[in-house]
């Protein structure tokens, strides 16, 4: 069945939007010419067919749906594309699948602990009845049919005191205040018969307006509405879990960037090619990834991540940076990042750097990452903390550096040049001490940078 | 109308569908010379002859694979355990070959057999003797697995079981073969469909599920539920296992918005714990209190009759369980 369906192009990708149509409706395509562009929660990837044919086109340009939907169907010679895909896909209107953004709705006076608050429906409107305190203060607990009654007639469940275990509200109780139009004590007595089972004529209780969901904060002309992104949803995805289940702590450590910058300045100047024929330019921040992976390999215990019943510890240095974009952010890897010299280094951020910005980093590349670092000092901030990527342990936050005062050897107060690190860490995996070890191995290494050329 | 024993009722129904059908035979320990282990084929070996009334030795899973062979050599055979307990030796024939020939054979070979014999612990036959193996069986897809309660029910099931084309499990009860009950008249073809539930009392505040020996403890319990609760339960046969009928339970739950399971099996991976899920999915929101169950309790059945009857579901057990799920 010669259907093309929205591929599965990462592990965590569960829906793809179509940037652009390649191929228009009634081409003629060949096997592997290139038909869209796919846009996944990462990146933006080129979909080639797999049949020949004649192209029908399902999803429009900027249609957002769920992997493995039918998105086109390529007609063999003399075959009849069907006028729609055989399963009824979710409506290809731009970013229909994506989550939206606006705050999960308030489900309270409920706590999550309550089984019976995920099913219990916003309390209505009390019916013109006078209202009485619930009996507990505690959670509302209803049963099924209780809270059934009580929908169809309009009454106020906090308005009736529950006889039944936990102050669970129950069928009679519910009938027995639309009959009394008053709640009844909380049964004690074991021998009442359930006389109310009778099935007393509900007083004519007039129906309640059913109250509309909660509404989202009020817009004002002017606002904008901007759906997620693939890329967005998972980065409030992962970091939400990140920020909520891992127990984060926070180190810093000022370095002294002098050398740093000395050394920086005397291998950029001259800018014709040395003999290799390189005529590379390096940032401090290519200097700071090398010693951050000259680091990981002093201190392993850095270079680690926590499994449920264990530690790993990874015999390679994975260094996952991470880049802003315009729609996001991505962290892409540099592989086996302790087998490499300081000059390619600085090409594969470069190289990485330019293919997040066209998209065109691959699903791979960002998988199997250890340590993260993200730096802002292009931004003049001079210290901040990093959420941890999942699933490494830590994440460096480095700063700009900034001429300040400071005190030299001989107690003189003299310009220096000053960069702060700092260092998030899973205290799961990672101690103070171990952190603190890993970052005076970070700066000693920073501190004396021509170490990092040989 | 008449009045039969249930023991007479599975008999009339094996007599019935010998003389109407020639292919069909009985097969089983002591069923021919000494008219059964428990006289359900009291007459039978003078009646249709030793081709069709066949004592076998004590080789349950002998005779029961023969009865597979048989099925799909094209007779119709009724497999009787002496007890249900020993049909665990032929647990393989059951399981295995029975229920899956037809779809492994590509639909060439169907097996149109019946296996019965009483079933459930009855008293004092200790832990090995008292299985109510209605859980087994009902966990394999091609097989059938009804446990009739009622007299009638007893002969208009097996009747239905044997005209089947596929295996179908007849669960009797020893307890049950000396009851009475009503029945049509003999002449009349009586047939009780599969997987049908019967409402055996109407009622309104509590639904009371049982079948097959249960039912005259739950039917007493019942008029006691009246009395002395004030409460009017609605009792319901469940007569099939598998195809097990949810929607007559969950009709009699849109009326009384409470259930109590009462079964002679274990409670683990029960009918009940089936019974109970089809009604939380279907009848979420009818329900007024969680569902309860009055099974055996979870151990293997004790030989002391003391520690037997605390095992078995009994009165009390049912009226606490009333209670609590009226909130009384």
């Amino acid at each position: 069945m010669p259907y093309v369906q929205m591929p599965k192009l990462s592990d965590t990708m569960t829906e793809g939007t179509l940037v652009k149509w390649l191929k228009q409706e009634g081409d003629k395509v060949e096997i592997s010419e290139v038909l869209a562009e796919v846009e996944t929660d990462k990146a933006t990837m080129e979909m080639e067919a797999f049949d020949e044919g004649t192209l029908k086109i399902y999803t429009p340009q900027g249609g957002t749906v769920p992997v493995g939907t039918a998105i086109a169907f390529i007609a063999g010679d003399g075959e009849e594309a069907p006028a729609a895909p055989e399963a009824s896909p979710p409506q290809p209107a731009p970013t229909a699948a994506t989550p939206s953004p606006e705050p999960a709705p308030q489900e309270s006076p409920f706590t999550p602990a309550e089984p019976a608050a995920a099913t219990t429906p916003p309390p209505l409107p009390a019916a013109p009845t006078p209202s009485v305190p619930t009996s507990s203060g505690g959670p509302l607990r209803a049963s099924p049919v209780a809270l059934k009654l009580a929908a169809a007639q309009g009454v106020d469940l906090s308005a009736i005191a529950g006889s039944g275990p936990g102050g669970r509200i129950v069928k009679n109780d519910v009938l027995a205040y639309l009959a009394g139009g008053a709640a009844p004590a909380p049964v004690a007595a074991p021998a009442q018969a359930p006389a109310t089972q009778a099935t007393p004529a509900p007083a004519p209780v007039q129906p309640a307006p059913r109250t509309i969901p909660a509404p989202r904060q009020p817009a004002s002309s002017g606002d904008q509405r901007i759906p997620l992104t693939g890329m967005r949803a998972t980065v409030a995805e992962r970091l939400l879990a990140s920020k909520t289940q891992i127990p984060h702590f926070y180190l810093h450590l000022e370095i002294d960037a002098a050398p740093l910058m000395t050394l920086r300045k005397q291998l950029n100047t001259p800018a014709e090619a040395d003999e290799t024929g390189n005529t590379n330019k390096y940032t401090v921040n290519d200097f700071v990834l090398k010693a951050a992976v000259a680091a990981a390999v002093a201190v392993p215990e850095a270079n680690a991540s926590f499994e449920g019943d264990a530690i790993v510890r990874y015999a390679s240095v994975n260094l996952s940076v991470a880049i802003a974009l315009e729609e996001g952010l991505v962290t892409p890897v540099i592989r086996d990042a302790q087998n490499l010299n300081l000059l390619q280094i600085s090409q594969q951020v470069k190289d990485l750097a330019a293919k997040a910005r066209n998209k065109r980093l691959s699903p791979d590349t960002f998988s199997g990452g250890t340590l993260t670092t993200s730096n802002l000092g292009a931004y003049g901030i001079e210290s901040f903390d990093a959420i941890i990527n999942p699933p490494q342990a830590a994440i460096l936050s480095i700063g700009a550096i900034v001429k300040k005062p400071v005190l030299s050897a001989d107690g003189n107060v003299v310009p220096g040049l000053r960069m702060d690190i700092g260092m998030s860490c899973d205290h799961r995996v990672i101690d103070g001490a171990i952190g603190a070890r890993y970052l005076s191995e970070l700066k000693k290494i920073l501190e004396a940078p021509a170490m990092m050329l040989v | 109308m008449r009045t039969l024993t249930y023991r007479e009722a599975v008999r009339e129904a094996l007599i019935e569908e010998m003389e109407r059908d020639e292919r069909v035979f009985l097969m089983g320990e002591e069923v021919a010379e000494y008219d059964g282990a428990y006289k359900i084929s009291q007459g039978m070996l003078d009646k249709f002859g030793p081709r069709r009334v066949i004592d076998t030795p004590i080789s349950e899973c002998g005779f029961a694979g023969l009865g597979v062979g048989a099925a799909m050599a094209g007779l119709r055979p009724v497999v009787e355990f002496m007890t249900f307990s020993f049909s665990l030796v032929a647990f393989d024939q059951i399981v295995n070959n029975a229920p899956n020939m037809l779809t492994m054979s590509g639909g060439q070979f169907h097996v149109p057999m019946v296996f019965r014999g009483p079933n459930g612990p009855v008293h004092a036959l200790g832990a090995t003797h008292s299985h109510a193996t209605e859980p087994f069986y009902a966990n394999v897809p091609g097989l059938k697995v009804c446990a009739p309660g009622t007299v009638r029910d007893a002969k208009g099931l097996l009747k239905t079981a044997i005209r089947d084309d596929n295996p179908v499990i007849v669960l009797e009860s020893e307890a049950l073969y000396n009851t009475s009950g009503e029945i049509e008249d003999a002449d009349t073809d009586l047939t009780v469909p599969l997987g049908e539930a019967a409402v055996l009392r109407e009622g309104d505040d509590v639904t009371l599920v049982t079948y097959s020996q249960t039912i005259p403890l739950v039917l007493e319990t019942a008029d006691k539920i009246k009395a002395e609760l004030g409460v009017s339960p609605e009792v319901i046969d469940l007569r099939s296992i598998r195809p097990l009928d949810a929607d007559t339970v969950c009709k009699s739950i849109a009326k009384t918005n409470r259930l109590v399971i009462v079964e002679q099996n274990r409670p683990f991976c029960g009918i009940g714990a089936q019974l109970t899920y089809a009604v939380q999915r279907d009848a979420f929101d009818e329900l007024d209190a969680p569902v309860t169950r009055v099974a055996q309790q979870d151990v293997p059945m004790p030989y002391n009759e003391k520690l037997e009857d605390a095992v078995l579901p009994s009165e009390q057990r049912i009226l606490d369980a009333v209670k609590e799920v009226c909130y009384l």
